[in-house]
């Protein structure tokens, strides 16, 4: 860490054609390359059969791309939090497994058979269901992004976490099976007044959240499977809430209770935590929504350019919690100038999108940034704009603009600039 | 006309206009209602019928509470304070407590009763959840009476000083409206690197 590079403004990147790429294709090798001379073993030798492995699993030489968490953040990994690879991963759909998890009072490992979901408070009917009932109820199929309320939390106060998975790794975006949570509280029947609903867990923690009807008898789903697969027991098996687009303490793990009423509860998770505080003491509260946001997830500090000038391929994700997100720009320069990416992929509201900027590096500095604008016109604020509101303090909703510095190696560093 | 009128206003509210019960499901007894239904509001709906006091409050925190709060809340290593942090909310380094913080005391009945002691959770008693929450009120300054008893009929009466510093949501008109610029083209006319992440070491590595 001796000498810092100096930002120095040699060496951006025009964005016009460099010279460096084009000639690859008529490069030869200095010898024959082995891996196509030396007869490997999976040429030779029969592999592994059919029902190896009853559930497969990745190859073990991807053995790196894992869930991690940061031991100094959290007291106990009961309550903690830990983060999805998505520099290891691309397209939208996050697997089952690397899905990011966190519980307050560790994994609820519960038994299917008995489990109960309760509908009480200002209904006709109170009533209790097993799982089977609910596999009669219509159901749906939807992609959405979760996003931990808390996602970049860390950076309120500058770089400090130095990976994209522990700066922005509090995401997930799977396709869920589930109720649509209206059918269920049709058979409840709700009663005049009715306009708030409070959502349980069945773990140690027995989270609770205050929900607002409109938004229940909208979009959201009891959810039950998760890329068509049950739930994993760390994101709520047998049963989860699923909150399109809001913060995602709202989306209740191993979901057990729901209580309808006429107003919120000020459950812990409403008022000690998930409350941003102002810089001048007071606090919002009931921010649900999900403001726009996106991040270059390649290249990063965990994933940096190994291959040298010439073409390349920079990606990375965006998404709105109030809708889809129809474009992205790109900056090579710290924010002189943009380039719209290439959006590919599904768009659909509150999920992942991928974007791409195809280009030529030409080998120098580059201090990179995306910067998305949603369905509704908002574009994403960059992280000055952000605390010259709400200061550093408010723990929550961290959506600004993220840098990484990348150098002439290829290194990539998480860095802020003027 | 007048029952077209409720159909559609029930569909707008998302009721489906035949909204025909499947049936499903069994009507849930009393008990398992009452077994399961333990959140406090606010306006005290939910509270059960007891009381306990800061004094008997204080011995029981101490057994089952204070390993990891501390003796008055103090929070013990990293685990958290639930006590103090008066006055520090502008601070650079604010303590949000149920003294300094919270809006609700109903927040801190309904919390402990569902969730607390950590590992140990439903299993406070409704009085010893009484007490405790009186010896909170007493190590917060908010009562300063040790004998102070806190019970269902009291509860009410108790506010905490900074209910009124929150507010709703205001994104919508403080932020969004600021926040639709998408400059292209020589947006600025130089670029410093202000600060670096490297050097701090707090980042796991891949090999950890
Ligand atoms: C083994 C350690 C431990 C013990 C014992 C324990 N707690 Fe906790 N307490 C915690 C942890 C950890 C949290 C935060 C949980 C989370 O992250 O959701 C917490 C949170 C709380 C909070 C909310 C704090 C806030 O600012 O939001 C209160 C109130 C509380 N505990 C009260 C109690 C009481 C009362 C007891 C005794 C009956 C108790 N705790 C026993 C570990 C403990």
């Amino acid at each position: 860490m001796a000498d810092k590079p100096k930002t120095g403004r040699r060496a951006f990147l025009k964005g016009g054609l460099a010279a460096a790429g084009g000639l690859a294709a008529s490069k030869a090798a200095a010898a024959p390359d082995t891996a196509i001379t030396k007869v490997q073993p999976w040429r030779k030798e029969l592999g592994p059969g059919v029902d190896e492995s009853g559930y497969g699993l990745p190859s073990p030489f991807e053995s790196k791309v894992q869930r991690r968490n940061v031991p100094w953040l959290t007291v106990d990994t009961k309550t903690s939090i830990n983060f999805t690879p998505i520099h290891h991963l691309d397209g939208t759909i996050t697997p089952n497994g690397l899905c990011f998890e966190r519980h307050h009072s560790g994994v609820a490992e519960i038994d299917p058979a008995q489990h109960r979901l309760m509908v009480n408070g200002m209904v006709e009917r109170e009533l209790v269901f097993t799982l089977e009932d609910l596999m009669r109820f219509p159901r749906e199929n939807h992609v959405y992004f979760m996003e931990c309320t808390a996602n970049s939390g860390m950076e309120w106060r500058g770089p400090q976490l130095n990976g994209v998975q522990f700066t922005h790794g509090m995401i997930h975006n799977v396709q869920y099976t589930g109720i649509p949570l209206r059918l269920i509280l049709e058979e409840a029947g709700l009663k005049p007044g009715a306009s708030w609903l409070l959502a349980e867990g069945a773990d140690a923690a027995a989270m609770t959240r205050s929900i607002p009807l409109d938004k229940i008898l909208d979009d959201c789903l009891v959810a039950f499977r998760q890329n068509g697969e049950a739930l994993r027991p760390e994101n709520g098996y047998p049963l989860r809430l699923v909150v399109p687009g809001w913060e995602g303490n709202m989306w209740i793990k191993w979901l057990r209770r729901l209580e309808i009423g006429d107003k919120p509860w000020h459950a812990r998770e409403e008022s000690s935590k998930y409350t941003d505080l102002m810089p001048d003491g007071t606090a919002r509260r009931f921010t649900w929504a999900m403001d726009a946001k996106s991040v270059i997830t390649n290249p990063s500090p965990q994933a940096p350019i190994t291959h040298g000038p010439g073409p390349m391929i920079l990606t990375g994700l965006a998404w709105s919690g109030r809708g889809t997100i129809p474009r992205v720009d790109i900056t090579l320069d710290g924010g002189k100038n943009w380039h719209k990416a290439r959006m590919d992929g599904p768009s659909t509201p509150f999920a992942l999108h991928r974007f791409y900027y195809d280009f030529n590096w030409d080998g120098g500095e580059m201090l990179l940034q995306s910067r998305a604008t949603d369905s509704t016109g908002y574009v994403q604020p960059t992280k000055d704009a952000l605390r010259t509101i709400r200061g550093v303090n408010s723990v929550y909703h961290n959506n600004g603009i993220q840098t990484w510095f990348v150098n002439e190696l290829g290194e990539a560093e998480n860095v802020e600039i003027s | 006309m007048s029952r077209f009128l409720s159909v559609l206003i029930l569909s707008l509210l998302g009721f489906s206009a035949h909204a025909q019960q499947l049936g499903l499901g069994r009507v849930a007894l009393p008990e398992e209602v009452a077994a399961w239904n333990t959140d406090i509001r606010p306006d005290g709906q939910g509270l059960p019928v007891g009381s306990g006091n800061a004094l008997d409050g204080e011995e029981i925190f101490a057994e089952k509470c204070a390993a990891c709060h501390g003796d008055f809340g103090e929070g013990v290593d990293r685990w958290p304070a639930l006590a103090g942090g008066d006055g520090s909310l502008t601070d650079e380094r604010p303590l949000k407590t149920l003294g300094s913080y919270w809006p609700y005391l109903s927040t801190a009945w309904d919390y402990i009763y569902r969730a607390m002691p950590y590992g140990d959770a439903a299993s406070l008693e409704v009085d010893e959840t009484y007490a405790i929450v009186a010896y909170l009120l007493f190590v917060n300054d908010i009562v300063s009476d040790e004998e102070f008893t806190l019970s269902n009929v009291n509860f009410s009466e108790i506010t905490l000083q900074n209910e009124p510093n929150f507010r709703l949501d205001d994104r919508a008109t403080v932020e969004y409206p600021a926040f639709t610029e998408a400059c292209m083209t020589d947006c600025k006319a130089s670029v410093e690197i202000t600060v670096y992440a490297t050097g701090k070491d707090v980042t796991p590595t891949e090999d950890d």
